[in-house]
């Protein structure tokens, strides 16, 4: 009973998920509509190619034919795996982005794991002990850290650490040619993501410290507290069994949230640090005006949120009693 | 004009309030400076900041003429600084405008109506709101090239949901309040209703959102810069970072970063504590915490 509660909570997000994602894609087949000038010259520039070579790469891609059908290649090549050729590396769009994946969820994932357990801890202390020197000193830093965009927290610790101390390297992931293998590799994989990561998780972390305080707050003043420490709990114990975990949850909702918001601070870390993911990739797109890879690289990162928010609603779901309670009665 | 004297007479006791804050006092101060120095710029000790200058005077560091020294093409560092702040406050104040109209706009609309309109209108704020916001901006900078306006434009057009979900709530309570349910009884139209009685009762809202907004748009136009996206015909701190990033010498001249990357984070810093005070003054009962 519980669980067809639970299947038709999970069908109905998937549902939900797929039409996102639908829209996704029809938002970004028609921005890059919006590209001034001839795609085709832009993807050759060169001035020796004449008018009647044009016309025939044009036919060859569709691009003669009304947006509607253009549409409909676009959306039968997408369910093929085809996004496009890159300009630049001349090979298809999803090869190049499928090459950097990996690296950028090494990072990712690093990143906001250390973020969300640090900043949870540290923002429960301070919503505990709300108006304490520890709740001050930890709420003025995680709000100037916030306000520290990762690309500018990246440059200065290139400067200072990189540059000038010269103890982490410039960026990349590993040292060329080193001919590391099996743990000293990794070890030389984990010396590279150091800066690039504590770049990400000392801006995002501070966003989880905002959170939790608040939420650690709203639980601290309820009945139930009151409760617990009536009947002469401990004071950690009040904290751990009885004000976090229902200061935790709506922590956990907006996680989801949160990751589109990640993004952003991957596409900086990883430019600033020539880390060889797709937020790199982004930047280089950029650079070479490489609007097929560029729409490439869109899609992967609202797919991936989109995607990864599925993920979170799912479990929460699960964990959450009222969500299967509440629909099998 | 007794009405507009009301008025004023609110705005000031919010400013006065602002200033009990001790974050509304530093947010505001940092505001000023830069403020000012945006003014002013043409007067402090500057030159025009994409002059190029002498070989000899390439990546100086900082000296009695060049005050925080030169980069690769021998550009005088302070001058774009100073001038950069305009970029950063304009682009700031006018996206956040636009941004928090056609938010305030739709939460109007959506609260106010219900039904199919708010139905579709929150649908598309939802569907906004889960897209990652900075690969949005890049590829419509990318797409509608290099300039102010579509900076402006980009920010705006990823930031309203935010400003409308908010509206929108307050507009649900608002419209069950007894006086706009009078004002219906004596037969006032839609739009009295919505412009005359709702609107003026999401002000202070606004004002909070439009804070949050000025952050927002002085850290993406930063960003879009600093990735190659920014106007190449002005001087902004996102793109002075963006051609040391790019020049490779970077290393040799930390003069070169320090500043702009110093502005960015305090101006930032600066509007984040405005934000906070704000909010905070504007919470119901917060005269009576503080005594006041």
């Amino acid at each position: 009973m519980a669980l067809k509660g639970f299947a038709s909570f999970a069908i109905r997000k998937a549902i939900a998920a797929i039409i996102t994602i639908f829209a996704i894609v029809c938002v970004n087949f028609l921005i890059f509509r919006m590209v001034p000038g001839d795609p085709i010259r832009m993807m050759f520039r060169d001035p020796r190619i004449t008018a009647e070579q044009m016309q025939l790469v044009r036919e060859k891609f569709g691009l003669d034919k009304p947006l509607w059908e253009q549409f409909n290649c676009y959306l039968t090549e997408l369910f093929q795996g085809n996004l496009g050729i890159s300009f630049w590396q001349k090979r298809p769009v999803l090869e190049v982005i499928a090459d950097r994946i990996p690296q950028t969820l090494l990072l990712v994932v690093t990143a906001l794991a250390i973020a969300v357990i640090l900043g949870t801890i540290l923002g429960a202390i301070a919503g505990w002990k709300t108006g304490t020197k520890i709740d001050s000193f930890i709420l003025g830093i995680s709000l100037t850290l916030y306000s520290v965009p990762t690309f500018c927290m990246g440059i200065i610790f290139l400067l200072i650490f990189a540059f000038q101390l010269a103890i982490f390297p410039l960026g990349g992931i590993s040292t060329a040619a080193s001919g590391l293998t099996g743990f000293g590799y990794w070890k030389d994989v984990l010396w590279h993501m150091f800066l690039p990561a504590i770049s990400i998780v000392l801006w995002y972390g501070g966003e989880y410290v905002l959170l939790t305080r608040s939420s650690m707050q709203d639980a601290s003043g309820q009945d139930y507290i009151t409760t617990a420490r009536a009947k002469g709990l401990k004071e950690s114990a009040v904290l751990r069994n009885h004000a976090l975990r229902n200061a935790l949850l709506p922590v956990v909702t907006i996680t989801g949230v949160n990751l589109a918001f990640a993004v952003a601070g991957i596409i900086e870390a990883e430019t600033v640090f020539s880390w060889p993911g797709v937020g790199r990739l982004v930047y280089d797109a950029v650079m070479k005006r490489d609007y097929p890879l560029l729409q490439g690289t869109f899609l992967v990162f609202a797919v991936a949120v989109v995607l990864a928010n599925l993920v979170v609603d799912l479990i929460y779901g699960y964990i959450d009693p009222r969500i299967k309670v509440g629909k099998s009665e | 004009m007794l009405k507009f004297l009301r008025e004023l007479e609110k705005v000031k006791g919010f400013f006065q309030l602002l200033l009990t804050n001790k974050m509304g006092v530093v947010g505001l101060s940092i505001f000023a400076l830069f403020a000012i120095v945006a003014l002013f710029a043409p007067f402090l000790h500057t030159v025009d900041p994409s002059k190029t200058g002498a070989v000899e005077n390439i990546l100086l560091p900082p000296c009695h003429q060049f005050w925080l020294g030169t980069d690769d093409l021998a550009r005088d560092i302070w001058s774009q600084v100073i001038f950069g702040s305009r970029v950063s406050l304009v682009i700031g104040f006018l996206a956040a405008a636009l941004t928090v109209l056609v938010g305030t706009l739709i939460g109007l609309m959506a609260g106010f109506y219900g039904g199919r309109i708010e139905e579709v209108l929150m649908r598309i704020v939802d569907f906004f709101m889960m897209l990652p916001m900075l690969p949005l901006m890049i590829v419509l900078a990318a797409i509608l090239g290099p300039s102010i306006w579509n900076v402006i434009f980009v920010v705006s057009i990823v930031s309203w949901p935010t400003t409308a979900r908010v509206i929108r709530s307050q507009v649900l309570s608002l419209k069950e309040r007894a006086f706009v349910e009078a004002s219906r009884c004596i037969g006032a139209s839609d739009s009295l209703l919505i412009f005359g009685e709702i609107l003026p009762n999401v002000v202070p809202l606004m004002f909070a959102e439009a804070v949050l907004m000025v952050t927002e748009a002085i850290y993406a136009e930063a960003v879009l810069a600093f990735l190659g996206l920014g106007d190449p015909t002005t001087v902004s701190w996102g793109m002075i970072l963006h051609f040391a990033f790019e020049s490779g010498t970077m290393s040799r001249a930390p003069w070169w970063v320090v500043p702009p990357v110093a502005c960015i984070c305090t101006l930032i810093l600066g509007f984040t504590f405005l934000g906070t005070a704000v909010s905070d003054v504007l919470k119901p009962g917060y005269r009576e915490i503080r005594g006041l």
